[in-house]
């Protein structure tokens, strides 16, 4: 075997070796809408139990990678794998979430005409199957995990209110616990505090902060302190690829990132 | 709400029965008129109070069974936002399954005397009987074939529909076109149901005369019996979880995607859980009436079934048995003191409906007002203005 060859079967091997350790691996991914390059040649890597923040001014792909993680949008080109394994463009949405995989949207989004005890019981892991849902009986682990999920978000007196009825920051926590009583392994959140005062957003640090201990957690924000509060690896991204990835500090030093937010 | 699940944990159907007062005034209704209308109609002599005539009977026969057809629109539509403009076509479709049987029963009194083929075939020179008449000699058949052939068909458009995510406006225009189509079908002589004229001049069932009051007594009390079956059905949907998810997918159809639910499999289930329902109303509809033609598959027929469960209330499901008995009855009354003005009529309704009743009679009414924060409803008015008053406060 030529020294050439071995360097480059070493390499792979590391490749693989990187691969492994993943619980996300996304990979030269591009997308492109009507000719507009929505992400391009975009690759990061996400560990498991990390906490990631992703932050980018607007346009810069952030949700548009969200939709290809989670099966909403199939990419160009690229190469998309959970755990490793499982290549996510070739699932759909309900696949993809029982993988377990959860998204949290920018504008929160809870089921409004179902209490918030029901909303919990709706996202609670367990059978998604149409004659599962019809003759399905409510057991007491799935009454236990909903009070623990309750007590997590801080909704346990309002258990039996409309999710209609809640502010804005409560369905933001609601639509939180809804993803954690899918047991997700990996968990996706689209701007958690826009529109939330200080203290919520304080408290929602907190809590991405205590679920990230059991599972990895990939937030996309816009405010700068929030991002501090996280105390977390950043990425920023710049017209649908990665410009700087590091922590905080180095990568608000960071010539290319400066220009991007402030030279414009 | 706590108190009952726990009460009732061992007869969870008991609960929710005892939950939902509307449906037991529905049900406790259509029992006792089950009971009532025959004594009335057939013990009681003509002119006694009490005595109730035969053109009371065919009224709340096709009452009934257009009380079915809006239950089962609004099972789609006020629990999945499933807005079904062509529901017109199942309700049809079992009203002609029935109908084949019913020629089948005429044998050689026809005008022809023909003792296999029906009249029209006769007129039309054809020598036998098409093989998708075959089989409906029977009355079990027929009936199989009045919830199968809507099942089916729901299935298979609902199948191409919902995979392909088509929702809202767009779902309802081709509801709309589907329709459309079997009526121009039907209309054809060449189809075999007797194209303009439809299937008509029955003679009997099951070889009961379908003239005499007892027969009539009979089928008003199966559709009212049908009725409250159906409403149980729907009522067991609904409450159950996979009726949360139905109305989680009416509310937030992307999160209960990533939520891990697939929603096309839920919306093809209640859609054709919905057409067999609006079968079975076409196949008691139509020996009542005594006739089926392409006229049932009209889209405006349809469209006013959507009217009778907006006036009634959506996503109640006895508002829509309501919503039916009030604008049908109004139909019947304004078609014959002024017919003109009916379809101005109906049109007002609509709106005065849309614009001061959103939550339709039923949410008009103050006790169950109340009733409606239950699962299935949009919550009352002061919910609602509180939960836009919470938007507003996102928004700002």
């Amino acid at each position: 075997m030529s020294t050439a060859e071995e360097l480059l079967s070493e390499e792979s091997r590391m490749i693989q070796s990187e691969k492994a350790a993943t619980i996300l691996y996304v990979d030269g991914v591009s997308v492109t809408f009507d000719g507009f390059r929505a992400l391009n040649n975009l690759s990061f890597y996400v560990e498991p139990g990390e906490l990631r923040a992703i932050i980018g001014p607007n346009g810069a792909g952030k949700t548009t990678m969200m939709d290809i993680i989670t099966g909403k949008t199939r990419p160009d080109s690229g190469d998309v794998l959970f755990k490793s394994e499982v290549d996510l463009t070739k699932l759909d949405e309900a696949d993809i979430a029982n993988l377990g995989i959860g998204r949290k949207f920018q504008k929160p989004t809870v089921f409004e005409s179902h209490t918030v005890f029901d909303n919990l019981l709706l996202a609670c892991s367990g059978g998604r199957g149409v004659f599962q849902a019809l003759f399905h009986r409510l057991g007491n682990r799935e009454k236990q995990r909903i009070e623990e999920t309750l007590a997590t978000i801080r909704l346990g007196d309002a258990r039996e209110t409309l999710a209609a009825n809640l502010s804005h920051g409560q369905k933001q926590w609601l639509e939180i616990g809804m993803l954690l009583m899918q047991e997700p392994q990996l968990l996706l959140v689209d701007e958690p505090v826009a529109g939330m005062t200080d203290s919520e957003t304080e408290q929602t640090a907190i809590l991405l902060r205590e679920i990230a201990k059991t599972r990895s957690v990939v937030v996309v924000e816009h405010d700068m302190e929030f991002v501090r509060d996280l105390d977390c690896k950043v990425t920023v991204l710049h017209e649908g690829s990665v410009l700087a990835e590091g922590r905080l500090d180095s990568v608000q030093k960071d010539p290319r990132v400066i220009e991007v937010y402030l030279g414009r | 709400m706590t108190d009952y699940r726990q009460k009732y944990k061992m007869t969870p159907v008991l609960g929710w029965l005892l939950q939902d007062r509307g449906g037991m005034i529905l049900l406790g209704i259509l029992l006792a008129g089950s009971i009532l209308i025959p004594i009335g109609n057939l013990m009681f002599p003509e002119g006694s109070a009490f005595h109730v005539p035969t053109w009371v009977l065919g009224l709340l026969g096709k009452y009934l069974c257009y009380a079915l057809l809006a239950l089962s629109v609004d099972l789609i539509w006020g629990f999945c936002g499933i807005l079904s403009l062509g529901h017109g076509a199942f309700f049809a479709l079992g009203g002609y399954a029935m109908g084949m049987y019913l020629m089948r029963q005429i044998g050689d009194r026809g005008v022809y005397g023909d003792p296999v083929l029906p009249d029209f075939m006769v007129f039309l020179n054809w020598k036998e009987l098409p093989w998708y008449w075959y089989g409906f000699d029977h009355f079990s058949f027929a009936i199989l074939m009045a919830m199968l052939v809507p099942g089916v068909l729901a299935f298979v458009f609902g199948f191409l529909a919902f995979r392909s995510r088509v929702t809202g406006v767009y779902l309802s225009i081709i509801t709309q076109a589907m329709t459309y189509a079997l009526l121009l079908a039907f209309f054809r002589n060449d189809m075999g149901f007797g194209g303009n004229n439809g299937l008509t001049d029955f003679k009997d069932i099951l070889g009961f005369d379908l003239q005499s009051d007892q027969t009539r007594c009979v089928l008003v009390v199966a559709s009212a019996l049908m009725l409250a079956i159906c409403y149980l059905v729907s009522r067991g949907i609904t409450q159950s979880r996979l009726g949360k998810v139905l109305i989680a997918i009416r509310d937030a159809e992307s999160r209960v995607r990533f939520t891990g639910y697939r929603v096309e499999y839920y919306k093809l289930f209640v859609f054709t859980v919905s057409a067999v329902m609006a079968g079975i109303a076409g196949a008691l509809y139509v020996p009542q009436i005594g006739i089926i033609n392409p006229g049932e598959f009209a889209p405006a027929a349809s469209i006013e079934v959507v009217i009778w469960v907006a006036v009634g209330g959506r996503g109640t499901l006895y508002g829509a048995v309501l919503g039916a008995f009030i604008v049908n009855y109004a139909k019947t009354f304004f078609t014959g003191v002024m017919p003109d003005f009916w379809l101005f009529f109906l049109g007002g309704l609509f709106i005065a409906v849309t614009l001061f009743l959103p939550k339709g009679v039923i949410g008009a009414i103050p006790a169950f007002g109340a009733a409606n924060g239950g699962p299935g409803a949009p919550g009352n008015w002061r919910d609602r203005l509180a939960s836009w008053r919470a938007n507003q406060g996102g928004k700002a």
